[in-house]
């Protein structure tokens, strides 16, 4: 009954995510902007299991485990950056730029 | 319209706007607090979306410990005040709106294609919230389980060897 409506919430919300990505120029910014994908996809998750059983929601599970490690790791490195060049503008980041 | 699909769209819209503001707000503290607005927004229609367990996990790991730890690095680096707009210029905003358009019309245009799901309803009722999550998780996905913890072991030490200045 909610299916078609929740696939559209995550639909439209992958997309703001992938629009913060492609806008932003802080690194935390553009983080949290992967998280906000992450969870869109779990919605889309969580949505189907309510029709066609519960893996579904294990797998979320499983995408909340991985976030968090990806946010530690990530977050890490970002003030290890953060130590080298004092900014987190992806715009002053440019050692890899020809 | 019923309740619950009023429910659903009075959260989901809230998620939504919330997003929508979290990725344009120009102070990072301000966007993750319109980011944990968002979480608990998902909480609710996970709940609408019978995954009780899914919904507390999402407030306890997501808006509890994730959440919490970005803003804590946002504190360590003294990022708080808002500076600049770090927005890209014209042209980037363009291609940017431009590929998240492509991109909301590819996952928006083929569900209106699929075939309605007509898989078995869970039933809460019958067991309750937790056990037919936790059942496969420790039988089914028992492997997985188990490999989920040496990655976040793994996590651990990570963020510790690059966070730390000299080991």
């Amino acid at each position: 009954m909610l299916l078609a409506p929740a696939l559209t919430v995550s639909g439209v919300l992958f997309a703001l995510g992938v629009l913060g990505v492609l806008l932003r120029r802080n690194a935390i910014v553009i983080f949290m902007c992967v998280e906000l994908m992450l969870n869109a996809a779990n919605l889309a998750f969580v949505a189907l299991a309510q029709q066609l059983g519960v893996a579904g929601q294990i797998f979320v599970f499983f995408v909340m485990a991985v976030a968090a490690a990806e946010a530690a790791v990530g977050l890490a490195i970002i003030l290890a950056v953060y130590r080298h060049r004092q900014t987190v503008n992806l715009q002053n980041i440019n050692l890899l730029k020809g | 319209m019923d309740g619950t699909l009023i429910i659903f769209w009075t959260f989901a819209g809230l998620a939504l706007v919330s997003a929508l503001a979290c990725i344009t707000r120009r102070s990072p503290v301000a966007s993750a607090l319109w980011l944990v607005v968002t979480l608990f927004s998902l909480a609710a229609l996970f709940v609408l979306l019978d995954a009780q367990f899914i919904a507390v996990l999402q407030v306890l790991v997501y808006a509890g410990a994730i959440m919490v730890l970005f803003l804590f690095v946002i504190m360590l680096l003294n990022l708080g005040r808002a500076g600049p707009s770090d927005l890209k210029g014209p042209l980037g905003l363009g291609v940017g709106v431009l590929l998240a358009g492509l991109l909301l019309v590819q996952l928006l245009v083929p569900r209106q294609a699929s075939p309605a799901a007509g898989g078995p309803a869970r039933t809460v009722a019958e067991q309750g919230m937790i056990p037919p999550v936790a059942r496969p998780l420790f039988t089914t996905y028992l492997v997985p389980f188990e490999i989920t913890s040496i990655l976040l072991l793994a996590a651990i030490v990570g963020a510790v060897v690059l966070a730390k200045r000299k080991l």
